[in-house]
């Protein structure tokens, strides 16, 4: 009877710690090698063949098709530079340069990937629709109501991420650390 | 207590390969991934253009609405293939996907450098068995090699701007994808 409680006890701790460590591992995307640059962070090696087991275990669970390294790199923010979650109510302000690309597009998704609805059907951006400062930098407007200039509706939901996808681009490939790569910065402009 | 401390110790310990087993394990049973998903509505060995992705309708999440896409889901049991997509006016790219869906090797009009990406995918096995003096004589042929016997090639071409799009269309509605001779 013990020893049947024992090893009972036993599995169930097994099962426990197996499964929790997977559903923690593929649902906070805790995966190793990510490419951090201010809010953004990508996975290069997710779009090759040397993609680790976690990777490939979350590509599977979500049911996307992960950007190959040799088309380009995706970038996600899923926060903003001070760490608070993206608040599709709120003003949020992209700012500043993007990392050498032939093509880079800028795309809003609900947290499970699906575009968002709203009243423009306008999802992103991409590198030649926007309207720049003289000096090659640029700055849109994630907000759930019109704004002047490059406006990204964000549907007033709750949470949203952002992807950026540098196109045809050495990022990725050739970076380390990502110093020398410039990244628009996410600042929150005013919250309701 | 020692004992049940032990048997925690052992759980956990337990736990550790359970963990790891179901990372590895679950690519191979996943239902819902873009290979079944995608497998379950379009044939093989030929080209399918995707349906734009919408806020309430996606072939699959995550896809880029300012591509025109397509897909070719092979099977390479009876053969390499040929694949040519004529590149559009702004950025065509082609990846392909092992029947897992890792990417194993992508390809741009500018790496290509012609008006159509041409190219033959076969297996490691198939690419062995070709013979040699072909090999020799097709050094201007772009082989890739597939991992695996199935997957999914896709075909992307960028509308830098939402009018642009009918014209990234159809470049993509003329790729093809067909069985080598």
């Amino acid at each position: 009877m013990r020893l049947l409680l024992g090893s009972l006890f036993a599995l169930i701790v097994a099962a426990t710690v197996g499964l929790g460590a997977t559903y923690f591992a593929l649902t906070r995307g805790a995966t190793f090698g990510p490419l951090t640059i201010g809010s953004w962070t990508a996975w290069p090696k997710t779009g090759t063949i040397e993609a680790n087991p976690y990777a490939k275990a979350s590509t599977a669970r979500i049911g996307r098709l992960p950007t190959a390294l040799g088309d380009g790199v995706a970038f996600t923010a899923s926060a903003d530079d001070e760490g608070r979650p993206l608040d599709g109510r709120c003003d949020v302000v992209l700012s500043g340069v993007t990392p050498a690309a032939r093509f880079w597009t800028l795309t809003l998704y609900s947290p499970d990937g699906e575009l968002v609805a709203n009243s423009v059907n306008r999802f992103g951006f991409s590198s030649q629709e926007i309207v720049r400062r003289a000096d090659g930098s640029f700055e849109i407007v994630v907000a759930p109501r019109a704004n002047a200039g490059n406006w990204l509706p964000t549907g007033g939901v709750e949470r949203y991420v952002l992807i950026l996808r540098l196109y045809d681009t050495a990022v990725g490939v050739s970076t380390k650390a990502g110093r020398e790569v410039p990244m628009p910065a996410v600042t929150v402009r005013s919250c309701p | 207590m020692i004992r049940w401390l032990l048997l925690a110790l052992g759980g956990a310990v337990l736990g550790g390969i359970v963990h790891l087993a179901t990372i590895m394990i679950l690519p191979r049973t996943a239902t819902q991934d873009a290979y079944s998903r995608l497998s379950r509505t379009i044939a093989v060995n030929t080209v399918t253009e995707l349906p734009a992705p919408a806020p309430d309708a996606a072939p699959m999440p995550f896809m880029d609405p300012a591509f025109a896409s397509a897909v070719c889901r092979y099977d390479l049991t009876q053969g390499p293939l040929k694949l040519s997509v004529p590149v559009s006016l702004a950025y065509t790219s082609v990846s392909f996907y092992t029947r897992y869906d890792v990417a194993y090797y992508a390809i741009n009009d500018r790496a290509a450098g012609r008006r159509v990406i041409e190219l033959e995918l076969m297996t490691v096995d198939q690419h062995n068995q070709m013979p040699e003096d072909e090999d020799i004589t097709a050094a201007d042929r772009l082989i890739v090699e597939s991992p695996t016997v199935t997957g999914l090639i896709a075909i992307r071409a960028l509308a830098p701007e939402p009018g642009l799009m009918p014209l990234a269309r159809r470049a993509i509605a003329a790729a093809k994808c067909v069985r080598a001779e």
